[in-house]
């Protein structure tokens, strides 16, 4: 039986590659995918826990998130597009609007 | 006579009121100066009528029944019970005799002096004001009314010194009268107020004092006698609180007769007479009143010496002699040191009143060193100034002679001989510069004109001619220690000198004299010359010792050091800097927080994980811990 230290180390290294994807790159398409690399390292912990302690609530709460994840892409890519409308890119530090303006303040 | 009493002290007051009223309603300058010199001259005359009625009915009662004229209980809570009541006996009654006659001739000649300025009435307003004060001060029966007179004074002269308030050099003269004297002031409030502590509620007038500090203990007595001398140290202008008193010439020259012969200055040797019965108890203050009295008359007189300004030399002229008082007040002579006062108040204002006519004739010229050749000009003004300057330099038969007389023979009989050559000295210094003026102003330069004389007007010269008359005759009062039997204060006792001695010591002191005079006209008869700083003893004195320079460094630049400091440090960088942390560091606190948000999703990204990333961690020590 494969151990359950594989399955965490290739979720952590899931995790780690989406939140560096997340934090470094700019193209939102890019940073949606590491979202979801990101969500799916979290699934498969779930699941590998849920396999270690012989229950299947993991199990059942993965199933559920990947429902939700489907939904969730749906709507992201809907606001990729909108905001590819408004602003003629998919750079996300073209989106300023939220932004502290000091001399307004 | 109970009413006559009280009426003394309060017409001068309220004609000040009257005056200071009309002026202050009159905005347009409609009342005439005959308005107001009516009525300033009329309460003065009143006032003298008074106190000469009061004198004669005195003079045959005993002395030990003073008259009392009680007003109302002022204050009366628990053991503190203060009457506004007036006493008069024998002192009192010599100080009021001499204060209200003096002033009334001051107040005429003050009526031509002041005759062009603008102020006419705020002027005799605050004339008649300080009469008033001083009169309080004398006829006071307890010493809390007499400070409430001895303040009153000193705000009478700070408002007199600084009427030219237009030049601002005399405001800081007023100025630094009004706080020199509060210092002195000071020393007289923390002595009545130990000395009522200590007399536990027995009574706070003069008579129950008397009879109360038998009780008290030899160092209580003395802490208040030395700290009473503080406050006549300030209002007398004795060392080391004198400074004022030159400066003080930035006044009117009436404004400098009255405070020098009348009021103000007499008031700290009067209140040491009158606390005489308390100096008894304790000779050792008294004899350090009396050095403090000697060292002030000497560099009084070295400093007169030097000077230039006619009315600073007779500023110091005036320090100088009471000097003399306190050596007298200080050994216990207390009829002697009155004497001299009363005698000093009519040559001085003399002095005074005479240096007034040179300087109005010669448009407000007061160095002497311009002057000279006056005595052909001004014959009568020169003939009282000659009077006055005999009587100060105690030439028999003029007044000063015997008063001074009877203080320097009093120190050496009672064996102060450091004293007495300190005494001696001073009088041959006096003797030196006082007909250095003289010969100065109205000797030297026998041939000197005088164009643009401003002629003189009888409200001037014949108050000058009733106080030469005064100045060559009150002396005979005081042979046989006349004066001081009638006065009746608590002398301490001397032994009797021989008759040979007595003679001997006249005669020195006429010698002494004689010898200061001979001395200024080799200087000073024919082509005098203006003191110059050749050598260093010499700049020290034409510089009064430096004391003002002293005084300065360590009093008034400390304190504007201090204020500086309050201001600048203490209010500038920690006040306002503790309220400026405050506000600008919300600022910039919010301005730093404001830049975590820069709309940039990837740094919202690195905030939320980071922030997850620390909870977790936090989670997991907690979970560990448990």
């Amino acid at each position: 039986m494969l151990s359950p230290d594989k399955f965490l180390f290739v979720a952590v290294m899931m995790f780690a590659i989406g939140l560096i994807g997340l934090m470094l790159r700019r193209n939102l398409f890019v940073v949606y995918l590491s979202i979801e690399l990101m969500l799916s390292s979290v699934n498969l912990i779930l699941a590998t826990f849920s396999r270690m302690h012989g229950e299947m609530d993991g199990g059942v709460v993965s199933l559920l998130m990947i429902a939700v994840i489907a939904a969730e892409a749906a709507i992201f890519l809907a606001l990729i597009i909108y905001i590819y409308r408004i602003t003629k890119s998919v750079d996300s530090q073209s989106i300023t609007q939220l932004t502290h303006k000091r001399d307004e303040a | 006579m109970e009413a006559l009493l009280s009426l003394i002290v309060i017409l001068p007051f309220l004609s000040a009121t009257i005056l200071g009223l009309s002026y202050l309603v009159d905005s347009k300058k409609n009342l005439s100066n005959t308005y107001y010199a009516t009525i300033a001259l009329t309460t003065p005359a009143i006032v003298t009528l008074l106190s000469f009625v009061l004198v004669f009915k005195m003079s045959t009662m005993p002395h030990d029944t003073p008259l009392y004229a009680h007003l109302f209980d002022w204050v009366k809570v628990g053991q503190l019970h203060i009457e506004m009541r007036f006493m008069l006996d024998r002192l009192s009654m010599i100080m009021i005799g001499f204060i209200t006659f003096i002033g009334t001739l001051i107040h005429i000649y003050a009526v031509e002096y002041m005759q062009s300025d603008e102020g006419f009435g705020k002027f005799f307003a605050y004339f008649n004001f300080f009469l008033g004060s001083m009169l309080l001060l004398v006829v006071a029966s307890n010493p809390i009314i007499m400070f409430i007179g001895w303040e009153l004074v000193g705000l009478a002269s700070y408002l007199l010194i600084g009427f030219y308030h237009k030049v601002s050099s005399n405001i800081t003269a007023a100025n630094k009268a009004f706080i020199v004297n509060r210092v002195g002031d000071f020393g007289f409030i923390v002595a009545l107020g130990v000395l009522f502590i200590a007399l536990e509620g027995q009574g706070f007038s003069f008579e129950a004092i008397e009879q109360g500090i038998g009780g008290l203990s030899h160092s209580t007595l003395s802490f208040v006698g030395a700290l009473l001398f503080v406050g006549a140290m300030g209002k007398s202008a004795q060392i080391p609180l004198y400074v004022w008193l030159p400066d003080a010439m930035a006044g009117p020259t009436p404004v400098s007769a009255l405070i020098h012969a009348a009021t103000m200055v007499t008031a700290g040797v009067y209140m040491v007479a009158r606390f005489g019965f308390l100096y008894n108890e304790i000779p050792h203050i008294g004899e350090f009143i009396a050095y403090i009295g000697a060292f002030s008359a000497l560099i009084a007189a070295l400093m007169a010496s030097f000077e230039r300004d006619i009315k600073k030399i007779l500023a110091y002229s005036t320090m100088s002699q009471l000097g003399y008082m306190f050596i007298a007040v200080g050994l216990g002579a207390y009829g002697a040191g009155i004497f001299h006062l009363f005698t000093h108040a009519f040559f001085k204002a003399l002095l005074f009143m005479g240096a007034g006519a040179v300087i109005i004739a010669l448009h407000h010229e007061q160095d002497i060193f311009k002057m000279g050749n006056l005595r052909k000009v001004l014959p009568q003004t020169f003939i009282a100034m000659l009077i006055a300057t005999l009587a100060i330099t105690s030439i028999p038969p003029f007044a000063g002679f015997f008063s001074k007389e009877a203080i320097i023979n009093h120190a050496f009989l009672s064996g102060h001989y450091t004293l007495w050559i300190i005494a001696m000295t001073t009088a041959f210094l006096t003797a030196y510069y006082m007909f250095r003026l003289i010969f100065v102003v109205f000797f030297a330069h026998s041939t000197k004109t005088y164009p643009h004389l401003i002629p003189l007007g009888k409200m001037i010269i014949y108050p000058l001619i009733v106080l030469a008359i005064g100045s060559a005759t009150v002396g005979f009062l005081g042979i046989e220690h006349g004066f001081a039997h009638f006065v009746a204060l608590p002398d301490r006792a001397t032994p009797a000198p021989t008759h040979l001695l007595e003679y001997g010591l006249m005669g020195l002191n006429i010698l002494v004299a004689l010898g200061g005079i001979a001395l200024a006209y080799r200087l000073f008869g024919t082509n005098p010359e203006p003191p110059k700083a050749n050598i260093p003893i010499k700049a020290l004195f034409i510089h009064k010792f430096y004391v003002d320079a002293l005084y300065n460094r360590l009093f008034v630049d400390t304190l504007r050091s201090l204020s500086i400091f309050f201001d600048r440090v203490v209010d500038g960088a920690v006040i306002d800097g503790i309220l400026g942390l405050l506000t600008g560091g919300y600022k910039d606190l919010g301005a730093k927080l404001a830049s975590f948000q820069n709309g940039t999703v990837k740094t919202y990204a690195t905030y939320v994980i980071l922030s997850v990333s620390l909870m977790s961690l936090a989670l997991i020590y907690l979970l560990e811990a448990q």
